[in-house]
Parts: structure tokens; sequence; C-alpha cells
């Protein structure tokens, strides 16, 4: 198979976030956040000042490196970077877009679920289940 | 169709016969089994896709329960409780363990959450005021984490069988669509050829017999006038008179003979 990917079997990754700050807090709380030797985070927090090329630049780092199994995106944040979570299409990292807060969770925006609809559109499981 | 005249460039031959039967056997026995393995993955697929969309609804239910812990832990130990978060992260504790798992072929993720137990660098947060608070949200993202971790597992599994069926679905087309009629072509081609051959050789055959049939035919015509001949000769010895002298007799009476004058 030409675009086989090996899935990496490690013991241990982490989760990466990109958020807003209360979710990140309290994903953080639940001990999910890790700061390695060089300061480098794995979350993002999102907030007012956060500039898109930034949110581009965190979701890249965190989808290349090695040690994160998942990526928790805001789904607001996914909507920022759309283009980018739309062609991303790698099974591990896997990205996973969450509700945020004080923003709704629409299940047509979701790049796993659209897809999912549009493959058994006659289905209509996005939709049509909710 | 295009796939009806293509046929592979062979020598027409009975050897080649067999090895292309061979070949046209062994892409029917792959495409069944192609066929089943596409079945398999396609009933794990819709299993997962149900799987993913009951999950996805949970998930906006405990994400709503987890915020709202949070906030009461706002509400309790003050909104400065967040930089005391920010500034405890060291190391995670709570981290993910991927293996795989394997379903007719093909190698799908699976991912488990591990709690390393150490809780202690947060253990003080809300030491003064909303410790309980700080414990039940911590309780509550976790288990969201527990539901996200279970949702990625499922949505990577979700990916890649997309990509295992595309390319298995592909490989049954190929086999029935292009594979089998081009060898089933050459079949026929290569029995069309030998057929041909065979009736070939079979009129030049006939040919030769029929040419040898006139040629004794002749032969005995020849031989069967000789021995009359023979036996007319004989019998005209026996009365003593040559039938060629006999005939020359008679010729000669019809020939002018020079010594005769009168």
């Amino acid at each position: 198979m030409a675009g086989r990917v090996q899935i990496p079997s490690r013991s241990s990754a982490l989760i990466a976030m990109i958020a807003d700050e209360d979710t990140v807090v309290g994903f953080l709380l639940a001990g999910v956040g890790n700061v390695d030797l060089r300061r480098k985070t794995n979350y993002l927090i999102v907030d007012s000042k956060t500039t898109v090329k930034q949110i581009e630049d965190a979701f890249k780092e965190f989808t290349t490196r090695e040690d994160i199994a998942i990526v928790l995106i805001s789904q607001y944040v996914a909507n920022m970077i759309r283009f980018l979570v739309d062609s991303y299409n790698k099974p591990v990292p896997a990205i996973l877009e969450i509700p945020s807060k004080d923003h709704p969770y629409d299940p047509a925006h979701d790049s796993v679920l659209s897809r999912v609809k549009y493959l058994f559109s006659a289905e209509s499981v996005a939709s049509g289940r909710r | 169709m295009s796939g009806q005249t293509q046929r592979l460039n062979v020598v027409p031959t009975v050897t080649m016969l067999g090895v292309v039967k061979a070949r046209l056997v062994g892409a029917t026995r792959g495409h069944a089994l192609l066929k089943k393995k596409s079945d398999a993955l396609t009933v794990q697929f819709r299993a997962i896709l149900k799987k993913i969309v009951s999950t996805k609804e949970s998930m906006g239910e405990i994400m709503k329960t987890s915020s709202f812990a949070l906030t009461e832990v706002k509400y309790v130990a003050g909104d400065n409780i967040k930089h005391v978060v920010l500034e405890n992260v060291r190391e995670a504790s709570l981290k993910v363990r991927s293996r795989q798992e394997n379903i007719a072929g093909v190698k799908l993720p699976k991912f488990e959450y591990t709690n390393d137990g150490e809780v202690s660098k947060n253990d003080l947060t809300g030491l003064a005021r909303g410790g309980q608070q700080v414990q039940q949200c911590r309780i509550a993202y976790i288990k969201a984490i527990e539901v996200l971790v279970e949702l990625a597992s499922l949505q990577t599994s979700f990916l890649t069988l997309d990509e295992a069926i595309k390319t298995t679905n592909r490989r049954v087309n190929a086999l029935e669509n292009v594979v089998k009629p081009k060898l089933e072509n050459t079949i026929s081609y290569i029995k069309a050829e030998l057929d041909e051959l065979e009736r070939e050789d079979f009129f030049r055959l006939k040919k030769i017999q029929g040419y040898k049939k006139r040629e004794i035919e002749k032969q005995m015509l020849s031989s069967k006038q000789f021995a009359e001949e023979q036996v007319a000769e004989k019998f005209a010895l026996q009365k003593g008179i040559s039938l060629n002298s006999a005939h020359n007799l008679l010729s000669a009476g019809n020939e002018k003979d020079e010594d005769i004058i009168f």
C-alpha cells in the first residue's frame, strides 16, 4: 500500500491542546500539561490577542511532534484554521475537535463528522441522530 | 468497453494457455478473498461510525459538566487559580498509550490513557479555599479525557479503515474489471489461434492425402495398361506373330516401299 502510515506503538505519548484559557486550565488540572526542558509546552492558550499565524504554527508543530498522540482543538479555533484541519489526513496524531465553553458545538463543522456525512449521506449520521 | 479488446501479448501455445489459465484461477481466488476482506472491513467501519456518533454526543455532555465544575472552582477559589495551575505545569501525569489492533490485516491504532498517579504538584492548589471543588473539577476533566481518548482512537480507526477500504475496493475492482477480462480474452485468443492452426493442419493433410490418392490412381492405371499390353503381346507370341510385327505388317502395307516398283 502506497499511503500506509506507520503507527508508532510507544508506551506513552502526550495529549496536546489548542483551546481557550478555561478549557486548557481544566485539562491542566487533570494533569495533561507538559513542559519540557526547553520550556516548550504541549498546549496553546488562544485568547483575543492570539493571531491565526500562531495557531497555525502551533497546530503544525503539534501534528509533527513525535511524542504527541492526540491533539485537542476547540472548535472555534479549528474554524479559524479550517483549511489546515481539513487537509490533515494522518491517523496519528488524531485531531479531536472539542466544544468550548462559550461556543456551542456544531457537528456539521467537524472535519471528521463532515467526512462521515459525506461518505454516508444516505444514513445522514451527523444530522439524523442528533 | 475498452477491456474487451485487451489481452496479454503472448505467443499462442499450449504451454502459454496453461500458464494463463493458472493465472486466471489465481486472480479469481484473490478477487474472492479481497472481496471478503472488504466486507469485513466495511462491517467494522460501520460499527465504528455508530460509536463515533454516540461518543461525540456524550462528549458534549461531559465537556459541559467539566466546564461547569471549572466555573464552580473559579467561583469558590477565585479567578486567580488559573495562574496557579498554569505555573504548576511540570510534566504530564496523564499520558496516552497507543497499541495496535489487527482487523483483517489492517492495523488500527488504539489509545489508552494512563495515569501516573502522582498528583502532588497540583495537590496544594486551592488549599486556601475551594479544595473540594478543585478535586471535583480534576475528576470531571479526567473523565472528559477518558471519553476524548476513546473518541480519538475511534476517529483514528475511522480514518485508517476508510483508507484501507478504499484501497481494497480499488484492488477488487481492478481484478474484476481489468485483470480477469484480460486473462479471459487471452485464453479465448489462444484457443482460437490453436483451433485455427489445427484446421490449417487438417486441411493440409487432406490436401496431401488427395494428391497421393490421385498419384496412386495414375500409377495403377498405367500399370494396368502395361499389364494388359503384356498379356496381349504374350497371346500374340503364342500365336506366332508378334503383335508389334503384326502392327508393323499392317502399317507396312500402308507405307510405300521404295523397293517395290509396281
